[in-house]
């Protein structure tokens, strides 16, 4: 910053010395006091001592100013005036401009400016435009503060492994949603704030993690342990005085380590296997309950009837059942008892014969 | 001084420039995340913006200062709050085991004269600093049970570190805010793969165990709709048990030739005797 304002007033005197030194003019009055330095304290009372500074060697530069000169007053640059001055008013229009653009700000919604007053901190500018004094003096850095910044931690391709409770790994991934809350405090306080959002974050979750099950890590209690993680971070960036606020954790991923996968998917498969075994039993047991009840109320109702005419029913179910059995079988009737012919087998059975059948039914009789 | 300032354009123009830069840096901004020590000839005389606790942001202390050109130089050092990594390494526990312990400390200097007479730069500060976290964490660790490093104990052990930290720190005018175990990891080889097994091994004994559970459940299900079955039978085919035998003969003839209605049965070849029941009336001799 002062070789830059020494480059300047090195610059303005080599400027000036062509066209201010043969015309004897001097500093034009009003000038210096609208430069740069004019408002600083620094460098103000150099300012005349160098613009006063007119050589008296003529260069080619004077006659480039000079034919630079020609070609614009016709074009109705300033008439009346001195030649000599279109420089000097040049670069007031310069300081002018510099003036204007370091003084106003404008804060986009959402941003903040934190102006500093010769690197001390004064005030912060909110949204809108925001006047300063110009730059050497006040410099505005601005900065988001509405918007949520992702800090992501742990990937899905490498394994990170945290130590559960139960002396368990699991391979976790995670990000950490933050904004600024207090700009000058994030600014000035710690001299690397993202790192320290993940260093912080990375302990905080390996300290809770370190005492959940690695079930709870997995499972249900996952919500549970990003609340604790955001509020033990939050509660250590307080403690320094970051100015961040923590929005939330969210666990991308908690899955066992790629060694154990298998042994985790196992579990699963068991599971499902266990829920098989009992949705078997129970629909046998209702198929089986219902048999029951079909044929226990089926005997109940033909026993009420029965009850009614007991010898007459009996006859009649069994006239009825052997009709329908005889009917569909091949009968052949044996007059002479104890006279056991030859049957041929093969005769007897048309179609392909099952001796078991034939053998039980000429024991029944 | 104009005559000669008109006859030597160049060599003022470069004198005034040195003049410039020399007020200039006569004048140093302080930023509000610097504090600086004024050496004069090599001995500290001032101190620029020194932290102070509880003084906000934007009091006095940052801002334009001055010093005497050449006789003194302004040395910065770093107002915020810096860190301190500690390189992994073992830690063993009081039951013999090993852990790869990664800790990070916080630090902000409160004292830059004395971290300037001490360590010269803060490079030279965190480079002292890092051992010396390193065998504290090892030293503080090396108190407790494997186990205790993962139960909220640890912050406890955590505490000791920082305040032991805290009293080799002070001789640097540095302030420990705090330490913070960052990972802690079983080493690589043998105690991670025997976690691995462990932990492969009590997956398999739950998948078993699952397994087990619930075939019980399936086999006292299916016993119990058996009881209930022979319960509801017996209830109603207890009422009369001649009954029973008859209609459920009837029942086992029907299916037995019949067959149920879904697959037809083995034809069947049926040889009566003229004795039988059923045949009673057929010989017309029964009358």
């Amino acid at each position: 910053m002062f070789s830059g304002l020494g480059g300047r007033a090195r610059g303005l005197f080599n400027d000036t010395k062509g066209p201010w030194g043969p015309k004897g003019e001097g500093g034009e009055p009003e000038e210096p006091a609208r430069g740069p330095w004019g408002d600083t304290p620094k460098g103000g009372r150099r300012k005349p001592s160098a613009s006063r500074q007119g050589g008296g060697n003529v260069s080619s530069l004077d006659e480039f100013i000079r034919r630079g000169r020609a070609r614009w007053s016709p074009g109705g640059g300033l008439p009346g005036r001195p030649s000599g001055s279109i420089v000097t008013w040049a670069i007031a229009a310069v300081v002018l401009l510099w003036l204007v653009i370091t003084s106003m700000h404008s804060i986009e919604p959402g941003q903040r400016g934190v102006v500093t007053r010769f690197g001390r901190y004064v005030y912060t500018l909110g949204p809108g435009v925001g006047l300063t004094l110009p730059s050497p003096v006040e410099r505005v850095t601005k900065l988001d503060v509405e918007n949520i910044r992702n800090t992501d931690l742990g990937s899905a391709s490498s394994e990170d492994l945290m130590l559960t409770g139960d002396q368990n790994l699991i391979d976790i991934s995670y990000s950490v949603r933050w904004n600024i809350r207090t700009p000058e405090l994030y600014l000035f306080q710690l001299a690397q704030p993202d790192e320290t959002i993940r260093e912080v974050a990375e302990s905080s979750m390996r300290a809770v993690i370190s005492q959940v099950s690695l079930n709870d890590a997995m499972g249900d209690k996952r919500a549970d342990i990003e609340i604790r993680v955001s509020e033990n971070m939050q509660r250590i960036l307080d403690s320094y005085r970051s100015g961040i606020q923590i929005q939330g954790i969210a666990i991308k991923q908690a899955d066992p380590p790629d060694a154990v996968n298998d042994a985790f998917k196992q579990v699963t498969a068991a599971q499902q296997d266990a829920q098989t075994y009992i949705n078997n039993a129970n629909a046998y047991a209702l198929q089986l309950g219902q048999k029951a009840q079909g044929e226990a109320t089926a005997f109940d109702k033909v026993y009420e009837q029965y009850k009614l005419a007991p010898e007459v029913t009996r006859r009649r179910m069994y006239y009825e059942t052997m009709e329908r059995v005889l009917q569909n079988v091949n009968k052949t009737i044996i007059e002479a008892p104890g006279v056991v012919p030859y049957l041929p087998l093969p005769e007897v059975k048309p179609s392909q014969p099952q001796p078991q059948p034939q053998a039980q039914s000429g024991a029944g009789q | 001084m104009t005559d000669f300032i008109r006859r030597h354009p160049l060599a003022s123009g470069i004198a005034a420039f040195i003049l410039l830069v020399v007020f200039l840096t006569s004048f140093p901004i302080v930023p509000e995340t610097k504090q600086a020590v004024v050496v004069r000839f090599g001995k500290p005389v001032r101190i620029l913006n020194e932290y102070e606790a509880g003084r906000p942001i934007g009091g006095a202390g940052a801002g334009i200062s001055w010093r005497i050109p050449f006789a003194e130089q302004v040395v910065w050092i770093d107002k915020r709050i810096q860190d301190v990594d500690m390189q992994q390494q073992q830690v063993l526990s009081t039951d013999q085991r090993r852990l790869e312990v990664d800790a990070f400390a916080r630090y902000r200097i409160v004292n830059p004269l004395l971290m300037y007479v001490r360590a010269r730069t803060e490079e030279q500060l965190a480079e002292q600093l890092r051992p010396i976290l390193g065998s504290e964490v090892r030293n503080e660790l090396g108190k407790v049970s494997f186990a205790s490093l993962l139960t909220p104990e640890r912050q406890g052990v955590m505490e000791d570190v920082r305040d032991s930290l805290n009293r080799i720190a002070g001789q640097y005018g540095v302030k420990i805010i705090d330490v913070r175990i960052k990972r802690t990891d079983l080493p690589d080889g043998t105690p991670l793969q025997s976690a691995f097994e462990r932990m492969r091994t009590a997956r398999e004994q739950e998948a078993r165990s699952i397994r087990a559970e619930g075939a019980k459940q399936a086999q006292i299900i299916r016993a119990q709709a058996d009881a209930d079955a022979a319960r509801t039978y017996a209830a109603s085919f207890g009422k009369d048990p001649q009954f029973y035998d008859f209609y459920r003969a009837m029942q086992s003839y029907e299916s037995t030739f019949l067959g149920d209605g879904s697959e037809r049965p083995a034809p069947t070849t049926v040889i009566l005797s003229p004795q039988n029941d059923y045949l009673r009336e057929f010989t017309g001799k029964s009358r």
